[in-house]
């Protein structure tokens, strides 16, 4: 699996870079800036692009806008975008377009090496990557103003958040440690209760959630 | 001095008089209640001089009494002290509360020139003197009267009262007058002679001069009549810019407020700013500092393990890891609370959008800014919108707020309502009181509005240049 990474800080490029080789992927490019990132990806054509939200030469949301701009040329592009700290206002502007195999994660996140590559993989695969503490922000806002939400029992809001993150239901399973037959029971329940159409399909699951928690 | 405004039900916004009929029929009541106004400051100045004037006189003539017969006492004596004592005893008790009430009429007077004369006139008040102990609201006495007596405030006020007796009501009353004469004196004998209105005859008799038809009568009537309607906006105006000459402070005593609430809002900003990096350092030694040497530790007590106790030395790696995991989250709070990453980013209407979307409120933002503030005013603003989102959601008891910010004037202007309960007290440490000292540190103002029954609306103003 090839990979770009936009870091501007060398330390933590040349840390992604080794942990990203050390799980089996190649890196294409490590760049240092927005305007090198989008050259990158556009010669190199990776099948994963690692960006942090604050590059050079401002400073500020750079990486964000060449993610953003990447995806528009790119349509389809995968991205997973690393931050110090996480907003609302840029996950859902990186999942406006709907189409889905976008990751937000917190740069504190690739401590855990397979966890992260665990979710690089999931956003090259197409699939969605949010960072927990979005989610819990999420949900924490849906439950404050009274709705569907609260008729959901304390293990379904659990499943609620992992599916959210992005996980399938083989991952849920995993990490509460109960069967796959029992995620599914749950998850179908969530899906009647917030009366959203349900899907097989992992990644529509999961863009149906996060827009039914965005709203 | 700048605390929180309270919004006044009236409103004391600047209005000119209205120059259309309406906007002329207004302005009579408004000029015969101003003239109310001009009676009771007239009655005020006979209570503060009458007991003055009876204590001066009584001494007067008791001394007299005493040079002219001698030294000796009766009941002439009496009378004469007992003026002197009462006037003495006015001065002691009712001088204070009475200046006090000259001051309400100056201030009323300020507000309705502003509100119907259309003349805004400032005041510069100096501040009420702190009680004598803390916790106690005492001032003693001569405290008081020299707080009263050494401002210069107080004495344009007394001059006010004089001069609004003289020639106030001369432009008061002259419109009113022209009104009322017109119709009395010559409309209604005029249409009195018409047989349809017969009944009116008796009631007034035409004045007696040649050519005194009913016509003439009845042009001159209205003439008059319509002369007082078109010049009442106009004495009312005068009324007010006769006002702003007397009450208006001096630029001396302008200039003095300024620089006192200059080096007020100095003070407190330099403090907080002092608090605010106590606090930081704090949380960086107790916090991450910490952190960062007990995973110093932890890898070294891996490092000397590894070899015999590969097990126990990975263990060590893991919690080291959670240790600077923890270390990391702590320092992403203590960089939001200095200065959110969003607004740097972002500007000022993204990073509230960030705000209201992290608010466990239905939070709506409208409006936009042509460009971006100064970086303070920025910061400034942003921490007033989240303290008070915050705010509606612990106190309002409500579960929508709306922010508005838009730039006009040469201010950002941002409000935030909501659908709470209302009865928001600045006094009672909501936090408001502290925005609005912040705000203060810029020019600016926080105005609450916050009826019991809600809504409660915040409307900020801070002076700026957009970049």
């Amino acid at each position: 699996m090839r990979v770009v990474i936009a870091e501007d800080l060398f330390l933590l490029r040349d840390g992604l870079i080794r942990l990203l080789e050390a799980y089996g992927f190649e890196v294409a490019a490590a760049v240092d800036n927005g305007g090198d990132f989008l050259s990158a990806v556009r010669s190199h054509r990776p099948d994963v692009a690692v960006v942090d939200v604050r590059l050079p030469p401002t400073f500020t949301d750079e990486g964000l806008r060449a993610a953003l701009r990447a995806r528009a040329e790119l349509p389809g592009l995968p991205i997973l975008v690393l931050s110090q700290y996480v907003e609302q206002l840029y996950a859902r502007e990186l999942l406006a377009d709907g189409a889905g195999a976008v990751g937000y994660l917190l740069k504190d996140r690739v401590l855990d090496g397979a966890q992260f590559t665990d979710a690089v993989k999931r956003v090259a695969d197409g699939g969605t990557a949010m960072d927990p503490e979005v989610i819990a922000r999420l949900l924490a806002r849906s439950a404050a103003t009274e709705g569907p939400l609260a008729k959901l029992s304390p293990r379904e809001r659990e499943v609620l958040s992992l599916m959210a993150e992005g996980r399938s239901n083989a991952a849920i399973a995993a990490r509460l440690v109960v069967t796959e037959r029992a995620v599914a029971k749950h998850t179908a329940s969530i899906f009647t209760k917030l009366d959203l159409q349900p899907s097989d399909d992992d990644n529509r699951r999961v863009l149906a959630v996060l827009a039914y928690l965005g709203r | 001095m700048h605390g929180v405004v309270v919004a006044a039900g009236g409103g004391a916004r600047r209005a000119r008089p209205g120059q259309g009929l309406g906007g002329r029929l207004a302005a009579l009541p408004r000029a015969l209640a101003l003239a109310g106004l001009l009676v009771t400051g007239a009655v005020l100045l006979a209570v503060l001089l009458a007991p003055l004037l009876l204590a001066v006189v009584g001494l007067g003539q008791f001394l007299k009494y005493q040079l002219n017969h001698g030294v000796n006492f009766d009941s002439q004596d009496v009378r004469d002290l007992l003026g002197l004592l009462v006037g003495l005893a006015f001065c002691r008790f009712g001088l204070p509360i009475a200046l006090l009430a000259v001051r309400r009429l100056a201030m009323l007077t300020r507000r309705l020139s502003a509100g119907w004369c259309g003349v805004a006139i400032g005041e510069a008040y100096a501040p009420a003197p702190v009680p004598d102990r803390p916790g106690s609201r005492k001032v003693s006495y001569q405290r008081r009267m020299s707080w009263l007596l050494g401002d210069a405030s107080t004495w344009r006020d007394l001059e006010w009262l004089v001069i609004s007796a003289l020639v106030g009501w001369v432009l008061l009353l002259a419109p009113v007058a022209m009104l009322c004469v017109g119709v009395v004196t010559f409309i209604v004998p005029a249409l009195g002679s018409l047989p349809v209105f017969h009944g009116l005859e008796g009631l007034a008799t035409p004045p007696a001069f040649p050519g005194n038809t009913p016509f003439v009568l009845f042009l001159i009537g209205v003439a008059l009549a319509g002369g007082g309607l078109w010049i009442a906006p106009t004495a009312l105006r005068g009324y007010g810019g006769m006002a702003r000459l007397v009450l208006a402070p001096s630029r001396e005593a302008e200039l003095a407020r300024r620089v006192e609430q200059l080096a007020q809002t100095r003070r407190e900003t330099l403090d907080t700013g002092a608090a605010e990096l106590r606090r930081i350092e704090r949380d960086l030694h107790d916090g991450a500092q910490a952190r960062l040497v007990a995973m110093g530790l932890t890898l070294d007590a891996a490092g000397r393990l590894i070899d015999t106790d590969p097990a126990a030395a990975r263990a060590l790696l893991y919690e080291a890891r959670d240790t600077s995991a923890r270390a990391l989250a702590e320092l992403r709070d203590l960089v939001r609370g200095i200065h959110p990453p969003v607004l740097a980013d972002r500007g000022l209407a993204d990073a509230i959008r960030a705000l209201a979307l992290d608010s466990p409120l239905r939070a709506r933002v409208t409006g936009s800014l042509p460009g971006r503030p100064p970086a303070p005013v920025e910061s400034a603003a942003y921490f007033a919108v989240s303290e008070l989102l915050a705010n509606v959601a612990k106190h309002s008891g409500g579960g929508t707020a709306e922010v508005d910010l838009r730039y006009s004037d040469g201010a950002l202007r941002i409000s935030v309502s909501d659908d709470g309960a209302g009865g928001a007290d600045p006094s009672r440490g909501t936090g408001l009181s502290g925005v609005a000292r912040r705000l203060a540190a810029f020019d600016g103002v926080l105005v609450l509005s916050s009826p019991v029954g809600g809504p409660t609306v915040i409307n900020m103003e801070v002076p700026c240049a957009l970049s």
